[in-house]
């Protein structure tokens, strides 16, 4: 009772709309450039292409624990187990790469886009789960295991190559991108954060044990091998679990706000490194 | 003998009236468990649900099984409230997001 | 079928350097699946690396070891070109071997 009055009262207290300087119209570029500012000029200290690395571009302890953890990387087994994957045909015949440009090799970066044709975002996840049913092959779980593996392989290739998000010149493109800005931003759950509560003004310190990712460059290293699962998860997977530790009920995995959540914060990591598959705490 | 008939016609009485309390419990369970449900499902539209209300409906239906119907009705009118306090959030936020975005 | 050991060892100095990533998943036997039944234990017991022959590093698993383990620990000796073999067994008496070569 008393978190209702609580929220209740904080919510009386936030500033009214139309605030002097919001614009209504979703300005990708002048978003991308305040973004990037902000975190720069927060972090002088970390060079712009380490920011990929999460926790590790905000805390040098962690840094070196797991620059020893990546001589052998925990997400080698999915790196391997995806290689195989994509060598195995499905019971037509057709392989993974026929679903992608240039045989799904060095094209993470690309991920997720704008699809004109359909009118929303394809993510990775969704593009791999399309390609079994284009095939006749029945969908993975989005939140882990042979996902994770696909993806893990895909990024492996891919390691290095700038992140190349496009918004088309279509006005669902733009609103799918502001439908993502505005989840990323929006508070939710019972506790009450937006992804930004933690990911914006909270980087780099702590959240009890854990040291808070910036957003720059977020996805960049994804899918991970996160230590707290002892196992491989997906963005999906992590976005369902974000929601739920803030106890708010997740959405289905690749919702339309997931996906466009993705697109939102894969643009604001333009230029920026894959850096995926990842090993976090 | 007529003291015993008022007796027995009080105890009838009593017993009557219990009756009528209990059913009246029931149905207090199912207007509050109503209102939450519908509560919780204009949540569900905004996609802004809570897990703590969730947690309060579960709480509610299974003491309401076990005839705990004070408890129930109790957990059902926290989940209600819960589920209203979710739908506020989702309203002002979408009222109140851009002020938040980096510019 | 791919091993589920991979190692790396560098000689420098008068020390070798071995790191080694064992895939297994370790299960301990007191987690509960989603079902609520316990998961039996099955997780590897004994780990042992050899050099010429002798044993340089032997590692006694169990129950409190985590999936897919990493080890790493240094032994005198060793030399470039040399092999250094790698073996386990676990409770269900299932092994894996592998030999490398000292980089």
């Amino acid at each position: 009772m008393l978190r209702i009055i609580v929220i209740l009262i904080a919510a009386s207290f936030v500033a009214a709309p139309g605030v002097a300087g919001a614009t209504d119209a979703a300005n990708p570029d002048a978003d991308f450039k305040a973004f990037r500012d902000y975190f720069t000029k927060r972090f002088p200290n970390v060079p712009l292409t380490d920011f990929v690395n999460g926790p590790y571009s905000m805390d040098s302890g962690l840094r070196k624990q797991w620059e020893a953890i990546e001589d052998f990387p925990p997400y080698d087994f999915a790196v391997d187990h995806g290689k195989e994957m994509f060598a195995t045909p499905f019971k037509n015949g057709k392989t993974y790469g026929d679903c992608f440009p240039n045989k799904g090799i060095g094209v993470r970066q690309n991920y997720p886009y704008f699809d004109v044709k359909a009118g929303e975002v394809v993510t990775l996840e969704l593009a791999l789960n399309r390609c079994r049913e284009a095939n006749g092959e029945t969908p993975f779980s989005y939140v882990k295991d042979e996902m994770a593996s696909l993806t893990a392989y895909m990024a492996f290739t891919s390691r290095g190559k700038a992140f190349d998000i496009k918004i088309p010149d279509d006005p669902r493109a733009l609103a799918a991108y502001e439908n993502g800005e505005r989840y990323f931003y929006t508070r939710r759950g019972q506790l009450n954060f937006s992804c930004a509560s933690c990911h914006v003004q909270s980087a780099g310190q702590h959240i009890r044990t854990e040291v808070l990712a910036p957003a720059l460059g977020i996805l960049n290293a994804m899918p991970i091998y996160r230590s707290e699962w002892g196992s491989m998860g997906t963005i999906s997977r992590r976005f369902v679990t974000c929601n739920s530790q803030v106890r708010g009920v997740p959405l289905e995995p690749q919702d339309e706000n997931y996906r466009d959540v993705e697109y939102f914060l894969s643009y604001m990591a333009n230029g920026l490194p894959v850096s995926g598959p990842g090993a976090r705490p | 003998m007529r003291l015993a008939f008022a007796t027995v016609g009080l105890l009838l009485f009593g017993i009557a009236s219990q009756t009528q309390a209990a059913s009246t419990t029931q149905a207090e369970f199912d207007a509050a468990v109503a209102a939450a449900n519908s509560a919780e499902k204009d949540a569900g539209v905004l996609k802004n649900r809570w897990t703590t209300t969730e947690q309060a409906l579960a709480s509610a239906k299974k003491a309401a099984a076990a005839g705990d119907f004070d408890t129930a009705v109790k957990e059902a009118q926290r989940a209600e409230a819960l589920a209203k306090a979710s739908i506020a959030q989702a309203k002002e936020q979408d009222a109140t997001w851009k002020a938040a975005v980096l510019r | 079928m791919a091993s589920t050991i991979r190692v790396r060892a560098v000689a420098g100095g008068e020390l070798t350097e071995v790191q080694a990533l064992v895939q297994h998943p370790m299960d301990s036997g007191f987690v509960k699946d989603a079902q609520g039944n316990l998961i039996p234990p099955h997780h590897i017991e004994v780990v042992d690396f050899q050099h010429a022959g002798k044993t340089v590093f032997t590692a006694l698993w169990g129950p409190a070891v985590a999936k897919d383990p990493y080890i790493k620990f240094s032994f005198k000796g060793g030399q470039k070109g040399d092999e250094i073999a790698v073996s386990w067994i676990d409770n269900k008496g299932e092994s894996d071997s592998l030999t490398a070569k000292i980089m």
